[in-house]
């Protein structure tokens, strides 16, 4: 076989792999949808933010508007520091309020975005006020039994104290 | 001291050191490869032939597996998340088993069976007629002329046809899992784009795909330039190179999954 034939043939060859590369990159894997454009930065502070994971979305209504950027621990006053990237297409008031979701019963934990009634818009580096961190199971859980559990011995109690009596 | 004692122990002590040593000899023989590689590259037709024999010519069976591949996970897969109620879901583990796991492994098992063999039996078929001595002769030097091309051939194609198995694994798990079962294709795509990540999940299969051409391609290499010049030697050092390298890909697999989940 001659060599431009040969040349031929492995260039074929490698423009098919990089083309299903770029084919797993864009239609099975998600390089297009998080690439959002332009963002702006916005910061949110949580006492608990469950399995939070940086890259998770942030949907306001359902809709996807931007992504966890970053997630830090603050030492000083021992909360979860979450940062957020916006889609800068999207303006959200200052007295928005960000949520930690989990998507159906077993999903991934994603921010969801209340949009709240203030004039102002969050600017780039804005700090979001109001945050309602991650439900947790377990305390849910734990608290239901303790109060389970005092409910019963009160009663038992109040039976004791009316046949002491 | 019973002689019947001492001569399996001597048996053992002998393997190990046989196998350290081979093993030390492999580790230079790649090093050798690597530092005298800069002269083929620039000799760029070599490589460009041997891509042609290692990568082209295996692209038929990669494909033809990889379609079956993916129609069997569809299948199965279906069977499964069907009990559960969410067989939508079958395009996401159609796309990750392949993209994680089964692109590069099943590639680089195929590329050992197919094109590591047929470098194994050349280089020990060279060997065994003195050619890599006439080289030697005409002061070529054979590692820069024969074994740096195909190690460069193999590097280089061993990525593009995991990513050819895994597209086409997709390709035959949306075949049996849209058309012939009738599973939503918006919901089809639109799950595996949610769930397969670019950097955690494609961009390591990638890399497990370098790292098994890399030890495929120098098992097979090593395997040939180290055999007996004989025809059961050659024989033997085919052989050789099939199971050390599935092992080594198989181990490797291990390894890189450890690293990249843990």
């Amino acid at each position: 076989m001659d060599r431009t034939t040969l040349d031929l043939w492995v260039g074929i060859f490698v423009a098919a792999g990089i083309a299903a590369l770029i084919g797993l990159a864009m239609k099975v894997g998600n390089l297009t949808s998080t690439n959002i454009g332009e963002t702006y930065t916005v910061q949110a502070a949580y006492e608990n933010i469950g399995g939070l994971k940086v890259r998770a979305p942030v949907k306001s209504a359902g809709v996807v508007v931007g992504r966890v950027a970053d997630i830090r621990f603050d030492n000083k006053k021992f909360e979860a520091v979450v940062t957020l990237n916006i889609d800068t297409s999207y303006q959200f008031p200052r007295d928005t309020i960000a949520a930690i979701f989990t998507s159906g019963l077993l999903g991934e934990q994603y921010v969801g975005l209340e949009a709240g009634a203030e004039d102002d818009m969050l600017k780039d580096g804005d700090k979001i006020e109001s945050t309602q961190g991650a439900v947790v199971l377990e305390k849910l859980i734990s608290q239901f039994l303790y109060n389970k559990a005092s409910e019963g011995n009160g009663s038992e109690g109040g039976n004791s104290d009316k046949k002491a009596e | 001291m019973p002689d019947r004692l001492i001569t399996p122990l001597r048996n053992i002590g002998h393997r190990v050191i046989d196998r350290i040593w081979r093993l030390g000899v492999a580790a230079r023989f790649f090093v050798t490869a690597l530092t005298v590689s800069g002269e083929s590259l620039r000799r760029f037709h070599l490589v460009i032939k041997e891509i042609y024999f290692t990568g082209v010519l295996s692209l038929i069976i990669i494909l033809v597996s990889a379609l079956f591949v993916g129609m069997v996970l569809g299948l199965q897969g279906y069977n499964t998340l069907q009990k559960y109620g969410s067989s939508e879901a079958v395009g996401v583990l159609v796309a990750l088993s392949l993209v994680r796991e089964l692109g590069p492994v099943v590639t680089a098992l195929l590329f050992a069976g197919r094109a590591g063999t047929a470098i194994t039996a050349e280089i020990g078929l060279m060997k065994a007629t003195e050619q890599l001595s006439a080289m030697e002769m005409m002061a070529v030097n054979p590692v820069a002329r024969v074994v740096a091309p195909r190690f460069w051939a193999g590097v280089i194609s061993m990525p593009f046809l995991a990513a050819m198995f895994s597209m086409m694994g997709v390709f035959g798990g949306w075949l049996v899992a849209v058309p012939v079962i009738g599973i939503d294709d918006g919901a089809f795509w639109s799950q595996m784009q949610a769930n397969v990540d670019f950097h955690e999940d494609i961009v390591n299969g990638v890399i497990k795909s370098c790292v098994f051409g890399v030890a495929c391609t120098i098992i097979a290499l090593f395997e040939g330039y180290d055999a007996p010049p004989t025809a059961e030697g050659v024989s033997r050092a085919t052989t050789r190179t099939v199971v050390n390298s599935s092992l080594a890909v198989l181990g490797l697999d291990f390894v890189l999954t450890s690293f990249m989940i843990g």
